[in-house]
């Protein structure tokens, strides 16, 4: 009992920061549609649900996210294997680059690819632009690297002996990957699955800047019925809606992630020369690779092109505030920005997420302590699937009166910021912190070190690479951000996602030639991060 | 000959300068024989083992069964069976799945995969366990689980990654007899790789000494344990000590043995008996179920291991006399450098 109330005392920090930044604007939200003259009325939020706008909606969201979903397992296999059983040369370098698009700014790569699908982009004879397919490839381009990551993780520890022990009991290589290899892989694809269904069912700045008002998904749907028709009472109906989806697939995953043993060691098979039978495998990867690319390569090709030759002009113009009065103030000034919220975010989502991390992985004593902790690990990944925008418009509506008028603090888009990066932290400390065999700590406190000092000699050289790793992450997300911020940002001071989406909607060439030298500065400033995290050599970094 | 090996060379990574893993390894295997390579743990008897099986490509050499070179063929067509240490069984099948599996890939019609398994279960003593999963079973029971799923398709070679290390000391000696008499009762032709001399010799009819990578001595079984043919070799066999010159010769002669350079004595070489030729002084002494195992300080030869029957009452200090039991000490053919 004592242990509990001190871990309850311990989580009440976290758990209060989550309370008035997550669960008090989502309610807030939510009240907002079903509290009619102060009384509770769910019976036209029942009514809304049978729109049949809401269905198709609903039905468009499902049906892309599944595809997309599907789409991502099939090109990350591959190349989780290539990337994480192979030696292959710039090895580093290829993981690196396909864990940008998932950082990189939704609005980023919703102007890529437009600019590659749309007309006169090299992908343009296609017809895609505008078309739910172009949705699905932008959505399948963020969310390659979560299965290449989360897969791959599995697979460098998967044991290789069982596998040859079948091929020494006669199957061929495929063999050995339908009845050995994938059974064993299964909870990280099938829950890395889970995720990407999340992050497609819930993505907003891609589909916004892709779709546009023709292909709603419900979470673009609630951003329109909010922002521009002002039926809040559907819009939280929606939000209801997503929330119970997000709730039962984050539970399964987090069911399926395999719990670490701290007392076995996690061993990391050595890659292996290629040879000549991995080569569709490779080829595979490269076409992977290339897909990641090209939208990429684009984006920056249009940044550079001037009328009709090339120029730097479009990185010029960044110091201005673009023609007819797009922006209040210049593009560099927005970057400013940007860094230093993302900065506020980072300290703040580390310092929350290690103090969760901390809580939800020390061992449990009784069946109860475990159901707070593990209750605990839930609560906290939830900001990962709901809305940005239903949290976004929630802070705007809730945290505008004292004790808590936040509406014109300067911290208000970090803190909405460090919510949304929450859970990537706490993704990348939970395995490291549960994989540290609880005896290490019995064996430094039998030898007399205080709990502090078991914290410095045990822990803490354990995680302090992961925690570098965490926050370089959480910095990247922060930077990209655009859901919650684009409610959040005061106009005099937006941020680069912002001032990117105003760009690209305001009539000017001089204007979207700016969007995409602003959206390469941000591409670039979240990749040179991303880089450097991978040079840590954290593991669990994007997997979930 | 059955398995044949010829100067079987294998490297990791692609420069030469490295010191091979194998090196110029040759075996003879005939059928329906067990050879056992032993050899400290890093010697290159796994890598040795992996080569056999197609997960290691040779650097050099050649691995050929009944005169076919298998150089072009995989894993999966050589039709070895191949038996980790831990038994690496399939998590997420249960033991009878575990065991057909070999026999489900060659599409066996299932009732007679039923009755393969039944049968198999039985000759590892594990009958019933068939719908279990292998996570409810103790490491003995599934180091039986992985010998019969590898026995299920009889193939043409069975190969035993240290098959009883893992398990514990009465477990190792129960099973090695049960799998010793299932090897043979197959007829199943077993390389072996072990760091256990015990467990080599409770299972193998030849021997294979490795060390550094190369094959330092091989032969049937008690040629190769009687006559060691260096120290290292000695001593890893079990030998207790290594005596030289003067000491040789003192023991040697008590044997009633001609004079040799080095002879290597096992701990029980020694024996406390009131006709005993030698004076020895006991400087320690402690019971074991089986005798009492003593340290004595012999005039000419310094201290070396001895043994007195249980029940005879010996104290350090005491004065005794020893006979040397010829049986118990092998005399080394050449002596290796001081």
């Amino acid at each position: 009992m004592r242990r509990i109330a001190a871990l309850l005392l311990l989580a009440a920090g976290p758990v209060l920061v989550l309370g008035v930044l997550f669960v008090l604007p989502v309610s807030g939200m939510l009240a907002e549609g079903f509290v009619v003259d102060g009384r509770l009325a769910p019976g036209a939020v029942i009514d809304v649900l049978a729109r049949p706008r809401v269905h198709r909606v609903a039905w468009f969201t499902v049906w892309t996210s599944g595809t997309a979903t599907l789409l991502a397992v099939v090109l990350g296999l591959p190349a989780a294997y290539a990337l994480h059983r192979l030696s292959l040369p710039g090895r580093a370098a290829v993981r690196a680059a396909l864990l940008v698009p998932f950082v990189l700014p939704t609005v980023v790569v919703g102007v890529a690819f437009r600019q590659l699908l749309g007309e006169g982009g090299p992908l343009g004879f296609l017809g895609l632009d505008g078309t739910p397919f172009a949705i699905v490839c932008g959505l399948v381009f963020f969310n390659v690297a979560v299965v290449v990551r989360t897969v791959g993780v599995a697979w460098e520890s998967l044991d290789p002996r069982p596998g040859q022990a079948a091929a020494a009991l006669g199957a061929s290589p495929s063999q050995v990957l339908r009845t050995v290899t994938l059974p064993a892989l299964r909870p990280a694809i099938v829950g890395a699955a889970s995720i990407v269904f999340l992050f497609c069912a819930t993505a907003f700045g891609i589909v916004l800047t892709l779709g546009g008002v023709r292909h709603a998904t419900v979470e673009t749907e609630i951003y329109l019925l909010t922002t521009t028709v002002f039926d809040l009472r559907a819009a939280a109906a929606l939000s209801v809606l997503q929330i119970v989806v997000v709730v039962g697939l984050l539970a399964l995953a987090a069911r399926l992630r395999a719990t670490p043993d701290p007392t076995a060691q996690r061993a990391v098979t050595p890659v292996r020369a290629v040879r000549r039978s991995d080569a569709p495998v490779v080829v595979a990867t490269l076409l992977v690779l290339g897909a990641m690319l090209l939208p990429i390569l684009t984006l920056v090709a249009g940044s550079l092109s001037v009328g009709d030759g090339w120029g730097l002009d479009n990185y010029r113009a960044l110091t201005t505030a673009g023609d007819n009065q797009a922006l209040l103030v210049p593009v560099t000034t927005a970057l400013d920005t940007s860094l230093r919220t993302a900065v506020d975010a980072t300290w703040m989502a580390l310092l929350v997420g290690v103090l969760v991390s901390v809580i939800v992985t020390r061992r449990s004593h009784s069946v109860a302590e475990r159901r707070v902790r593990s209750t605990l690990d839930g609560l906290f990944m939830l900001p990962l699937g709901v809305s940005a925008v239903t949290l976004g418009f929630g802070f705007l509506i809730t945290l505008d009166q004292p004790p808590l008028d936040l509406r014109d603090s300067p911290l208000l888009v970090p803190m909405a910021q460090a919510l949304v990066a929450l859970p990537l932290v706490v993704r990348t400390l939970t395995p490291v912190l549960g994989g540290i065999d609880d005896r290490q700590r019995q064996a430094a406190a039998s030898l007399g070190a205080s709990a502090w000092r078991t914290l410095l000699t045990v822990d803490l050289p354990v995680v302090w690479k992961p925690m570098l790793a965490a926050s370089g992450f959480a910095f990247a997300a922060s930077l990209g951000e655009f859901g919650a911020t684009s409610f959040l940002a005061r106009d005099e001071s937006p941020t680069l996602p912002v001032v990117i989406f105003r760009l690209i909607g305001h009539p000017g060439e001089m204007n979207y030639g700016m969007a995409l030298a602003a959206s390469v500065v941000l591409a670039v400033a979240t990749a040179v991060v991303m880089l450097a995290v991978e040079r840590l050599r954290v593991p669990g970094v994007g997997a979930f | 000959m059955v398995l044949r090996l010829r100067d079987v060379t294998v490297r990791y990574g692609d420069a030469v300068a490295v010191d091979a893993a194998v090196d110029r390894v040759s075996l003879d295997l005939a059928p329906g024989q067990v050879l056992a390579v032993l050899g400290p743990s890093g010697c290159g008897k796994s890598t040795l083992l992996r080569a056999v099986a197609g997960l290691e490509p040779l650097s050099s050499g050649s691995i050929s069964f009944d005169g076919k070179d298998l150089a072009g063929t995989p894993t999966h067509r050589r039709g070895f069976a191949l038996m980790f240490q831990d038994g690496q069984l399939f998590a997420h099948l249960t033991v009878a799945r575990n065991v057909a599996y070999a026999l489900r890939l060659r599409r066996t019609p299932s009732a007679q995969v039923a009755v393969r398994v039944q049968e198999l279960l039985e000759l590892v003593g594990l009958s019933g366990f068939g719908d279990r999963l292998p996570g409810t079973l103790s490491g003995g029971e599934r180091q039986r689980v992985a010998l019969a799923r590898a026995l299920a398709v009889e193939p043409r070679l069975i190969l035993l990654d240290e098959p009883l290390s893992a398990l514990d000391a009465t477990l190792r000696e129960r099973l090695a007899g049960d799998l010793r008499e299932i090897l043979h009762a197959a007829g199943t032709t077993a390389l072996l790789v072990t760091h256990d001399h015990e467990e080599a010799f409770a299972l193998a009819d030849r021997l294979a000494v490795m060390r550094d990578g190369r094959v330092v001595q091989s032969g049937d079984i008690d040629e190769v344990w009687r006559e060691p043919v260096d120290e290292d070799t000695a001593l890893f066999l079990g030998y207790a000590r290594v005596l030289r010159d003067d000491a040789a010769r003192l023991v040697l002669e008590a044997a009633g043995l001609a004079p040799a350079p080095a002879v290597a004595v096992r701990r029980s070489a020694l024996v406390v008996d009131d006709a005993g030729p030698v004076r020895a002084r006991v400087e320690s002494a402690r019971v074991t179920p089986e005798q009492v195992r003593l340290v004595v300080q012999v005039e000419g030869v310094g201290a070396v291991d001895a043994v007195a029957a249980l029940g005879s009452r010996v104290a350090p200090g005491d004065e005794v006399t020893v006979r040397v039991d010829v049986t118990r000490l092998a005399v080394l053919p050449i002596t290796t450098g001081p």
